[in-house]
């Protein structure tokens, strides 16, 4: 496949973990922390911790959208999916993420309407084709997916389709990244960040990291040779500074379109995040002029405070402070079958990772 | 959820058109794009073209990647 393939090169690969090898100094442990889902999964799937120097520890993030989506996001698309003539249509890795009591791939065993799309563009040809019915689409993702809700809603909004609405669990990731920084247990040094993110918020959002918290970043993509060549460049950073690996997809300005988009049908507010809790800033909310499309405001459902499962350990596995070996429940209790915490839900949760990869 | 496939443009119709990779077609919105043509690669990402991706940059990559190799 073009573009992929030749990042995919056996040899160069292990000619660039040779690289990186030669260029770590043997008296320290270098610390880097990877904030998204397909990072995780392919160090595991390329087998990239075999081949690095072991005092590079790899260390997994919130990065995954799904796993830091907490459980009253889940109780609530449950109640607003009991509701008559409603269909819930979702991304596919949201159908087995526990709430309090149930899930929405049990709902769905139960007869509740809850389809599985790919885009929310398909969600909103569902409500277009489906008149008598209410779609309500499950808003969950970072800035890579979020410019892409937004068009549905635009497009809802201009077409003057009444029966669709989104219930926005959207988070950013910068602000994330801050709170990890300021939080004292988190020992990191360096970041490879989200490529596809940056391809929309650009490179400056990340700028704190290196000019106030002193730590090295590199933008970096997703196959084996972007990963390690975003790895040697770490490394090799003499003073900390935000560098772009993923120069082929990513421009330093982002997509000014895609933000356009972001901006003009959300709005900023705190969001909870499953394991770390509450983060200023780092949610959005459908602005005003679009409430009609809000799902949360459509249907004001209510839901008691959740509880998450006792002895999961996801909030400090997402933190990179554990490992899912850590965890008691970890291929015991909790397993891809029957998950407890989202890590083992989403295919790209860390634990689901581990439980793949490295049991 | 960042699996982004990088796919070519075969038509385009207004904001809307088809891309292609390996023999895989599939209906791709172009909303979030600027001057797109048929032959440029993009990154697909829920159903929506979001970056094209630039070939130039794609080979510089690579031939860096061989220098340091050695």
């Amino acid at each position: 496949m073009k573009y992929v393939d030749e990042f995919r090169d056996k040899e160069l690969i292990n000619k660039v973990a040779r690289q990186i090898r030669e260029s770590v100094r043997d008296d320290r442990i270098y610390n880097i922390m990877e904030v998204c889902g397909t990072h995780t999964m392919n160090i595991f799937r390329f087998g990239l911790r075999d081949i690095l120097p072991k005092n590079i520890n790899l260390i997994s993030g919130p990065g995954c959208p799904v796993c830091v989506t907490p459980t009253d996001f889940i109780d609530k698309a449950i109640e607003i999916s009991n509701l008559k003539r409603v269909v819930i249509a979702t991304f596919g890795d949201m159908l087995k993420v526990p709430g309090s009591h149930s899930s929405l791939e049990k709902e769905k065993g139960r007869g509740n309407s809850i389809r599985i799309v790919y885009s929310s563009i398909d969600a909103l040809d569902i409500a277009r084709k489906n008149p008598g019915r209410e779609v309500v689409f499950l808003g969950i993702g970072f800035e890579t997916t979020v410019p892409t809700v937004a068009i549905s809603i635009l497009a809802a909004a201009k077409e003057k389709i009444k029966n669709y609405s989104v219930l926005c669990g959207h988070k950013t990731m910068p602000e994330v990244l801050k709170a990890l920084v300021k939080d004292g247990d988190i020992n990191v040094d360096g970041f490879l960040l989200p490529g596809h993110v940056s391809t929309i918020i650009g490179a400056r959002p990340y700028q704190f990291l290196s000019k106030t918290y002193k730590k090295r970043c590199v933008i970096t993509g997703f196959e084996p040779l972007d990963i390690l060549q975003g790895i040697l460049m770490l490394v090799r950073q003499k003073t900390p500074m935000v560098e772009v690996q993923y120069t082929r997809i990513m421009s330093t300005n982002g997509n000014p379109v895609a933000r356009s988009a972001m901006r003009n049908v959300f709005e900023k507010v705190q969001s909870t995040w499953r394991g770390i809790g509450v983060v200023k800033d780092s949610g959005l909310k459908i602005r005003n002029r679009y409430s009609d499309l809000d799902a949360e405001r459509r249907f004001g459902v209510k839901v008691k405070r959740s509880k998450d499962r006792g002895g999961c350990i996801c909030g400090s596995v997402l933190k990179g402070l554990s490992t899912p070996l850590d965890c008691k429940l970890f291929g015991k209790a909790c397993t891809p079958v029957n998950p407890i915490g989202a890590c083992m839900v989403s295919g790209e949760g860390t634990c689901a990772a581990y439980y793949k990869y490295k049991r | 959820m960042c699996l982004g496939i990088p796919m070519k443009v075969i038509k385009i119709d207004g904001d809307e058109g088809l891309v292609e990779s390996g023999g895989l077609k599939r209906k791709a919105n172009f909303s979030l794009m600027k001057d797109l043509k048929i032959g440029d690669y993009i990154l697909m990402h829920a159903g929506f073209a979001i970056e094209k991706i630039k070939e130039r940059e794609a080979k510089a990559t690579l031939e860096a990647l061989k220098g340091i190799a050695g």
